[in-house]
């Protein structure tokens, strides 16, 4: 038995050596089906995860708490003048509520913030230091502010990159330096990282953050708080906090049972979603478009593997008449095409990783290349190569030799 | 008397064309004893192709029965007909069928890679020994595209040989080569049938059959004669006496 196999593998590589042009284009076949879907599963998943990134990097389970219109008396009015909203109300978000990461109250003004003869309109933003973890950002100089500033009102701030161009025209270290916001002296403490423009065509650098008691007292003289800005602990808890937020909320306001919120809570919902149906969307058109070229690929391994096995009949007849059996055909031509599918298979996931980073390094498209892909691409072309060789072949050697010998 | 190598009684085939039913053989029986020279004669359509297929276990009788060295093959199935084509019968082809771009060498060794029992080293040794005995110890490497018409069928002629058969089998083995190639041919089949081996030869030429020791004829799936040649012609001889081209 093992010299049989080990006579049929001889013959089968034999035979392959011998029809060079046969086997290099039935690998081609195999080669560019494994390529092109793994560089292009690498592609769809790279954008995919870059879209997910961005989302998240927009602070995807941010959730937003203002007050909301109140219409007793039956006057309803703007919900931004509402004072509804109190420190007393973060404090107790930030100890009752189980499922929020970072919390922050939120007081805002705008104005002109002034460094010698440089002047720039800007918002200044009253917080508390997990603001930067809520909105993911980071800071590229210094540092951020602390809840030792925040307490004792300090004059520090933290600004974006917009008001440092502005207000540093000579591309000195704003760290240390002294700017003025509305005539009120800050000391700038830390630089934020360039973010750009936000999704929604607003320049997230032309901002200062300071401490928001800081802002209540010294800049906007209230002492209610505007808004408050809290994260969960993960995206799929977001609608669980803001029902636990809510919750929390009526109690501290003692609205009864049937009575409306005084409050609004959003979440980043809407948000999350539309871009999870973008990034299905993409999966769906990715998978459709992978299983088309595979079933090209596949139809392409098909059609040579059948030509050549069939016109090899007269081959098979041959060998039939000195003796081989049919399972011995069935041997050789299985072997053949389990050694041109691997190899072609084998090269075609290494060509596949190759253009894959070569679209990364040249063109700069980010790519992500799954093991599934690997997978799939490379069992369908390599059992459609075995398939599609051992099937003529187990028709050929079924046939009499003479029949076979006689195949024109 | 010589050992019986083929005994065949009352043999019938018939092929399914459409509709009709065509009678190639119609009831043949025949002996062939060991070393023999036997021809088989018959206008195309009298069934020795037919004969001669199922003679080497490439087609099965549709009734009759067949013994080759002793072994009754009608009652064998496809595998165990493999194994007695692969160890009892060298067969040849008009066409040659030999393997393109594959030396003649290997083309001789086919049969025995098919054989287990037989080690690579002993599979190589007796092709060369085939080859040498049909005269082309000079070209084991050649390919067939390198080799004459005359040489292609010595290749197939050693690969009938390396197996040692018990009767070789020739179906218009000379139906493709000029005369002089053909005596060629048949000079080395009588120096084959002279070393004791058993051969019978399908032709439909007569001045082929002269070479051989015995004439089968058939016609219409019956054997109608079949004559003892008592004055059989020398091919080596009659290659001489052919008219000399290269003088003329």
């Amino acid at each position: 038995m093992k010299t049989r196999i080990l006579n049929l593998i001889k013959i089968a590589l034999k035979a392959i050596v011998l029809n060079k042009m046969r086997t290099l284009l039935t690998m081609l076949g195999i080669i560019i089906g494994v390529a092109s879907v793994i560089a292009m599963l690498a592609i769809g998943e790279g954008s995919k995860q870059s879209i997910r990134d961005e989302i998240s990097s927009m602070g995807s389970n941010m959730i937003n708490i203002r007050p909301g219109s109140d219409s007793r008396g039956g006057v309803r009015m703007n919900p931004n003048e509402m004072q509804s909203l109190k420190l007393e109300d973060y404090e107790a978000l930030k100890k009752q509520a189980g499922l929020l990461s970072y919390v922050t109250p939120q007081v805002s003004g705008s104005g002109q913030a002034i460094n010698g003869s440089n002047n720039w309109p800007t918002s200044i933003y009253g917080v508390n230091p997990e603001y930067l973890n809520i909105k993911i950002w980071e800071l590229t100089d210094g540092s951020m502010f602390t809840n030792a500033e925040v307490r004792s009102a300090a004059k520090v701030a933290v600004v974006g990159q917009t008001v440092v161009e502005n207000l540093f025209t000579t591309g000195e270290d704003p760290i240390g330096k002294m700017i003025r916001f509305n005539s009120i002296p800050f000391k700038i403490i830390g630089v934020l990282a360039e973010k750009g423009e936000s999704n929604f065509g607003q320049d997230q650098d032309d901002v200062i953050l300071a401490p928001y008691t800081t802002v209540q007292k010294r800049i906007l003289a209230i002492d209610y708080i505007q808004s408050i800005v809290a994260s969960a602990v993960s995206e799929e808890d977001a609608q669980s906090a803001v029902e636990e937020i809510s919750a929390i909320l009526r109690e501290q306001h003692n609205i009864a049972s049937n009575n409306d919120d005084d409050f609004n809570v959003f979440s980043m919902d809407e948000l999350i979603s539309t871009f999870s149906s973008t990034s299905e969307m993409l999966t769906v058109l990715l998978v459709a478009i992978a299983s088309i070229s595979l079933l090209i690929g596949g139809i392409g391994i098909m059609n040579i593997m059948y030509v050549s096995v069939k016109e090899r009949t007269r081959e098979i007849g041959l060998r039939m008449s000195v003796g081989a059996k049919g399972a011995d055909i069935l041997l050789q031509f299985l072997i053949e095409a389990v050694l041109i599918s691997v190899t072609g298979g084998l090269i075609g996931v290494l060509l596949g990783f190759t253009v894959t980073f070569l679209i990364q390094g040249v063109l700069g498209w980010p790519t992500i290349i799954t093991t599934y892909s690997v997978m799939v691409s490379f069992l369908v072309c390599a059992v459609t190569g075995i398939f599609f060789g051992w099937y003529p072949a187990r028709k050929a050697s079924a046939l009499d030799p003479i029949t076979a010998l006689r195949y024109e | 008397m010589a050992k019986t190598t083929i005994k065949i009684d009352d043999l019938k085939r018939d092929f399914r064309m459409g509709d009709e039913i065509v009678h190639a053989l119609r009831g043949v029986s025949l002996d062939i004893h060991e070393g023999e020279f036997v021809t088989v004669m018959g206008s195309s359509g009298s069934g020795k192709s037919t004969l001669l297929n199922i003679l080497g276990c490439l087609d099965s009788p549709s009734s009759g029965s067949y013994e080759i060295d002793g072994v009754p093959v009608s009652s064998l199935d496809r595998n165990a007909l493999a194994t007695i084509r692969n160890e009892k019968i060298g067969f040849i082809f008009q066409s040659y069928n030999l393997l393109p771009r594959t030396t003649a060498l290997e083309n001789v060794e086919l049969p025995l890679i098919y054989n287990n029992k037989i080690s690579s080293e002993e599979r190589r040794r007796r092709a060369v020994e085939a080859l040498e005995m049909v005269g082309l110890g000079e070209r084991l490497g050649h390919t067939p595209s390198q080799l004459s018409g005359g040489q292609q069928q010595r290749v197939a002629i050693a690969r009938s040989l390396v197996n040692d058969p018990v009767i070789i089998l020739a179906d218009e083995a000379t139906g493709n080569l000029d005369t002089k190639t053909s005596y060629e041919i048949m000079a080395l089949f009588q120096e084959l049938n002279r070393k004791g081996k058993t051969i019978t030869f399908v032709t439909h030429e007569p001045d082929i059959a002269e070479f051989s020791g015995r004439t089968v004829v058939l016609k219409d799936g019956y054997i109608i004669k079949d004559d003892t040649n008592t004055n059989i012609n020398d091919a080596a001889r009659a290659l001489t006496a052919l008219p000399k081209e290269e003088e003329v």
